[in-house]
């Protein structure tokens, strides 16, 4: 599996974010993409995730089901946590199981991973914004998708928060898939490839 | 459990939980037909002539309630973002939000209707006639408001401008809804055709609406 971009260029709001950004990410690859505020970094991730129109350029995964979009192979998770505070904290992560995945996902294992176990059935709304975190992180291990499109995943997690969520991402990578991180900071993987964005304006 | 039945469960049950507002709509209907008495007076002929039009009016009004948390909620805590990344079509996906949110707040406004009609001097079969008249015309109103609620979801607080797009396009709605009620009262239509007409503007709704609000959703990617 190969996740290839070439000469990509986004709009958003009349202002060009960024344009002939390309890259190449094979499986078991993870790609940090770095820059300023404003460079375009989660524009970047939203667009391969198909939450953002194309102006220019393309993107293109090769070796994927042919039948869905990115979007539909990949685990989008962006500074909104989607979490509904009504909803304990394990029929959150079910309902997302459900609906991204097959039904057939491990809650209960997603949720011993995170860290979570024993909050299961407290309402999200009493969950901290770390805690809040690390039950979205929770969804990307309850439901297998071979690419990761990660906005600044360690925001709001403390140090073994860190650590598991790069303990995470290693295992998933040995597993062949793919991950494309916005970071401002080092997330604990080595020998990743870095894009630069906002550089050549 | 599939895709579309866990996003239908959810929002059932996000609705009837604490901050969902599923009984605010039925609480406003009680309010607004309660009001109404009071403001044309004691003219007990007067109010049995008017009131499937009240009923009407406040089912309506009492729809475009929790409108704006149909989508908009899913938009603002991330929630459309990953419904677009799941492997349903979005026509279906809103098609199936729309159905819970029907069944949470234009059901009860059927089931209100029946007693909110001894308020206004309803004999029962006028009570019954706008009942039946409720239950297949709210969900055009849910449907048509679902297209207002997709075209409104990038705006924080668009409830206001939601309300201004949807009221005119529910008045055909509207129209025939009413105009069955007082077939059914005092004629001299018979009930059936204005009655057909408005199942036609539901199922016209119910297959147009999550098209449209699918496509507006789409088109607001930015």
């Amino acid at each position: 599996m190969r996740l290839v971009a070439s000469d990509l260029a986004c709009v958003r709001g009349g202002r060009q974010v960024f344009s002939g950004v390309g890259f190449a990410v094979d499986a078991g690859e993870a790609l940090m993409v770095t820059g300023p505020n404003g460079a375009g970094k989660s524009s970047l991730l939203r667009l391969i995730a198909g939450l953002v129109g194309v102006a220019g350029g393309g993107v293109a995964l090769d070796g994927g089901d042919g039948e869905l979009t990115i979007g539909e192979q990949a685990h989008y998770l962006g500074h909104q946590d989607a979490l509904k505070s009504s909803l304990s904290v394990a029929e959150n992560l079910a309902f997302w199981a459900n609906v991204l995945g097959d039904g057939t996902a491990r809650v209960g294992t997603a949720l011993a991973a995170v860290d979570l176990g024993s909050l299961a059935r407290l309402p999200a709304i009493y969950l901290s914004a770390g805690q809040r975190r690390r039950l979205s992180i929770a969804r990307l291990i309850a439901i297998a998708r071979p690419i990761w499109l990660l906005d600044e995943p360690t925001s709001g997690l403390d140090a073994s928060g860190q650590t598991m969520l790069a303990d995470l991402m290693r295992a998933h990578l040995a597993g062949g898939g793919l991950v494309l991180a916005a970071t401002h900071g080092p997330i604990g993987l080595d020998g990743a490839k870095e894009l630069r964005l906002g550089e050549s304006r | 459990m599939t895709a579309l039945a866990a996003l239908f469960v959810r929002d059932m049950r996000l609705a009837v939980r604490v901050g969902g507002g599923a009984l605010i709509g039925v609480l406003f209907f009680l309010i607004v037909v309660t009001l109404t008495p009071f403001a044309l007076g004691p003219d007990l002929a007067l109010l049995a002539r008017v009131g499937p039009a009240i009923l009407w009016l406040g089912a309506l009004l009492a729809s475009l309630l929790a409108l704006d948390r149909l989508i908009a909620m899913d938009h603002e805590d991330g929630s459309l973002d990953l419904i677009l990344t799941a492997r349903v079509p979005l026509e279906l996906a809103v098609a199936a939000k729309a159905l819970a949110h029907w069944l949470t707040t234009g059901l009860p406004l059927v089931v209100a209707a029946p007693l909110l009609g001894f308020l206004l001097n309803l004999e029962p079969k006028a009570t019954g006639a706008v009942a039946l008249t409720l239950l297949a015309g709210t969900p055009a109103l849910t449907f048509i408001g679902l297209i207002g609620a997709a075209l409104t979801v990038a705006l924080r607080r668009g409830g206001l401008l939601l309300a201004v797009l949807v009221l005119p396009l529910t008045v055909p709605v509207l129209i025939f809804g009413v105009a069955a009620s007082n077939a059914a009262i005092v004629g001299p239509v018979p009930f059936a055709t204005p009655f057909a007409i408005l199942c036609a503007l539901t199922l016209m709704s119910l297959v147009v609406g999550p098209f449209a609000a699918a496509a507006a959703l789409r088109h607001g990617l930015e």
